[in-house]
């Protein structure tokens, strides 16, 4: 058996790092572990998509569409981007508050976030909405996006992970100073 | 032995150092970069390490330290194995002494490249043996593997990975330093019948390299990394050829049912050719499962030629599987569903789905360089112009709407091409962009041929201190060595001036009417001149300030985003407002607003 999780979004939002902190706290489980991401030209703003898998008959990095057991999506676009990664009675964790590229200002493709979040509403079973910018407010920094997102998952259960295991990966892997702030970013659930 | 949780170039850097390499060199380059950065941080003191000034400079570095007896790791991407392709086709004939591993990092897809080329092919041609790990912990173990084979030979080993590997994580066992082996080096050793290429020597050499090179096969066939995979029952009639990241996504398709027999070649290079008969003894078909080249397919026709077998080999060649791009999970089950007959798994695409934003990559908001363009952009309004671009994070410069980079071809080409453009239009006015890191590594030459050859063209050097694309490596323009020395900087208007250029600016591009007035007075000039837009990257230094807009006065004109496309700048309300996350203070908005409406930023 293995899990396999997305995590998607935009180019500097931290996606890196929450691939980072579940792989520690499933090794802390003595699951094997394997991930595959985007680092490169694509990091200068551009869709970042992070494949996880955990367990020990995992033979690729990449998974294949339609077997993602959970898809942790930075921004609404990239979850509608990543969709087809998830497996039918998956669960999609989203950040609701859209990052507009330039592109969409400039001649591009618009950027419908009501028409995206609808979408997203009427097409996965196991939707949890995240208030990034409400989340940005009430912990006082918009930099911790990444556990937020991590505290809600592991909270509905599509993680396969316990935020407290969340917790101690975070402390293996963060500087002291930025515990506090990502402790209550791990625990945060809406205002 | 301990397990760590490490990403394929760490792997590697660590299985180099457990193989008691002295001597590491490179050049900066997706995916390859994080090798070097991760000896250097990794090692031991008596390591030494470098970025070198380009992968040629790295090659003969590595070269010179592998014939005075140190183990020497040498690191690269794919294109930067062409600018080291000299060196190397000369190394392959003259040898090393200690073990010398060339790590090239290929990149399917290509994902941050300009091609799609592979290095197996590369191996063939240098006639060098390559390694080509599936995992990440293979890597680790074959890097090692590496250092004894080249020892063993006397000859340059390549270990080629590629992005999924490089850039792919696994939890692993590694050794602890105190298990690591000791290499000491013996010294250079004087023989100028050995180390001086002639070209007697070479015909010697090359007759040697060839028996060589054929006994390799033969040993290779043994070696338990090229091995077959039998069916799990039955007489199979069909087989699976693979490499690399590819063997992993196969695996993922097999299933206990497939009566398929699988053979993985770890050495494309010199190819196991025995091993490839004994797996091919009794099967119709085989499909070839690669990336990049169709190495192991044109082995295997040859194999299944010179060996008179019937057996239909099937692949990129016979279009089973898709000539260029990255493979996938997905890819790889679908040409073997249908090279097995079995169904192919579905996707759903859901017709329905909203349209979604695109997201090229583009230039960070208060980057340096999108000033430097604006200016150059406003000051030639209306003019002939051409704008030679060149690698790094300056490409994006192209996109809408700076719209400022017309050609891109490889590492310093922007400042020749421009000089073949003025050659067919002199009436042109001819700028060639170059960053501070791509001016050392191969933008020099370009600049002497331009002033000797008596070219019109305005050389632009977009100077932010540092090898921003690649994740900030020190280079000659910095003061600072991978070794954690400071030392004395080399001055970019120092060298232009030494080849000749009289006309040679510092500006910083932030300071936006200061910058286009020069840009218009520099280039009316005639010959070879220079402007440095000095400004450091956002990502090294950033005021604390953040610009804001007044919206009373912003009249929503949108002159900032339509001509600036930084993406902290957005529309809304039919205003303008700056995203206080993504600000970074850089006042260029301030200085193009019409009507005063931003302030609050700081220039350092």
């Amino acid at each position: 058996m293995s899990t396999d999780i997305i995590l998607c979004g935009v180019g500097g939002q931290g996606t890196i790092l929450a691939s980072k902190l579940i792989a520690s706290a499933a090794m802390g489980r003595n699951l094997a572990v394997k991930t595959a991401e985007t680092i490169g030209m694509a990091q200068r703003g551009g869709s970042v998509l992070s494949h996880v898998r955990l367990g020990d008959d995992v033979s690729s990095p990449l998974m294949a569409r339609g077997s993602a057991d959970l898809i942790i999506a930075f921004e609404p676009a990239e979850a509608v981007r990543q969709l087809p990664f998830l497996k039918p009675g998956g669960c999609v964790v989203v950040s609701t508050r859209p990052v507009v590229p330039v592109s969409a200002m400039t001649g591009g493709p618009a950027y419908d976030c009501e028409a995206i979040m609808s979408y997203l509403r009427s097409h996965v079973g196991d939707l949890v909405e995240v208030d990034a910018g409400r989340a940005a407010v009430d912990l006082g920094s918009a930099k911790c996006l990444n556990v937020v997102l991590l505290g809600a998952a592991a909270r509905a259960g599509g993680l396969g992970l316990t935020a407290d295991e969340i917790l101690r990966a975070m402390h293996d892997r963060l500087p002291e100073r930025l515990w506090d702030l990502n402790e209550r970013a791990l625990a945060y659930a809406g205002g | 032995m301990h397990t760590e949780f490490l990403m394929g170039n760490e792997a590697i850097a660590l299985g180099a150092l457990a193989a008691g390499v002295n001597v590491v060199t490179g050049y900066p380059g997706t995916p390859s970069t994080e090798v070097l950065e991760t000896v250097a941080r990794r090692k031991p003191d008596d390591v030494y390490v470098e970025w070198s000034i380009n992968e040629k400079a790295a090659m003969e570095v590595a070269a010179g330290a592998a014939y005075a007896g140190a183990r020497a790791l040498v690191t690269m991407k794919q294109v930067g194995l062409n600018v080291a392709s000299d060196p190397l086709m000369s190394l392959a004939y003259i040898g090393v002494r200690a073990g010398m591993v060339v790590m090239v990092a290929d990149d399917p897809g290509p994902i941050s490249s300009q091609t799609e080329q592979d290095t197996r092919t590369f191996a063939q041609f240098s006639k060098l043996p390559l390694l080509d790990p599936s995992s990440v912990a293979e890597a680790y173990q074959m890097v090692q593997e590496a250092f004894e084979l080249s020892e063993r030979l006397g000859t340059p080993v390549f270990l080629r990975a590629t992005t999924r590997i490089d850039h792919g994580c696994e939890s692993m066992q590694v050794a602890d330093p105190g298990e690591w082996r000791r290499h000491r080096p013996e010294g250079f050793v004087k023989d100028s019948a050995r180390w001086v290429i002639f070209p007697r020597l070479s015909m010697a050499n090359h007759a040697k390299i060839e028996a060589r090179n054929a006994r390799l096969s033969d040993e290779l066939s043994d070696h338990h990394r090229n091995f077959v995979v039998p069916e799990t029952s039955g007489a199979p009639r069909k087989g699976i050829a693979t490499h690399g990241i590819s063997y992993a996504y196969v695996r993922e398709g097999l299933d206990e049912a497939s009566h398929v027999r699988v053979l993985r070649v770890a050495t494309p290079f010199p190819f196991p050719e025995r091993r490839a008969v004994e797996f091919l003894r009794g099967l119709d078909e085989v499909l070839c499962v690669e990336e990049l080249d169709p190495v192991i397919e044109r082995q295997l026709t040859y194999v299944c030629g010179k060996h008179g077998l019937d057996v239909r080999i099937r692949g990129k060649l016979t279009g089973d599987v898709a000539p260029s791009g990255e493979n996938t999970v997905e890819s790889v089950s679908a040409a073997m569903a249908s090279f097995l007959g079995t169904a192919a798994p579905s996707v759903r695409v859901d017709p329905d789905a909203p349209a979604l934003p695109v997201r090229p990559p583009v230039l960070c908001a208060g980057c340096p360089h999108r000033a430097s363009f604006s200016a150059v952009k406003q000051a030639m309004g209306g003019r002939k112009t051409i704008y030679c671009g060149d690698i790094g994070c300056y490409t994006l410069g192209n996109a809408a709407p700076l719209d400022m980079v017309d050609t891109c071809l490889c590492m310093g080409a922007g400042i020749t091409i421009a000089q073949g453009v003025f050659r067919v239009e002199p009436d042109t006015a001819c700028f060639a962009f170059v960053g501070d890191s791509t001016f050392f590594a191969s933008g020099i030459t370009g600049v002497v041929n331009a002033f000797y050859n008596q070219a019109d063209l305005t050389l632009v050097v977009l100077d932010n201190s540092t090898t921003a694309m690649t994740g900030h490596q020190p280079h000659p323009g910095t003061g600072r060595t991978m070794m954690g020395q400071v030392v004395e900087k080399v001055s970019i208007e120092a060298v232009l001036r030494a080849i000749g250029l009289t006309i040679v600016e510092t500006v910083d591009p932030l300071d936006h009417e200061l910058a286009v007035e020069t840009v218009r007075r520099v280039a009316d000039e005639p010959g070879v001149k220079a402007i440095v837009f000095r400004s450091p990257c956002v990502m090294i230094v950033r005021s604390q300030a953040k610009s804001r807009v007044d919206p009373v006065r912003c009249v929503g004109c949108q002159r900032c985003v339509r001509e600036l496309g930084c993406p902290a700048l957005m529309p809304a309300d039919g205003k303008v407002v700056i995203d206080p996350s993504l600000c970074t203070g850089c006042t260029l908005c301030e200085q193009i607003c019409p009507f005063d409406a931003i302030g609050g930023g700081e220039r350092l």
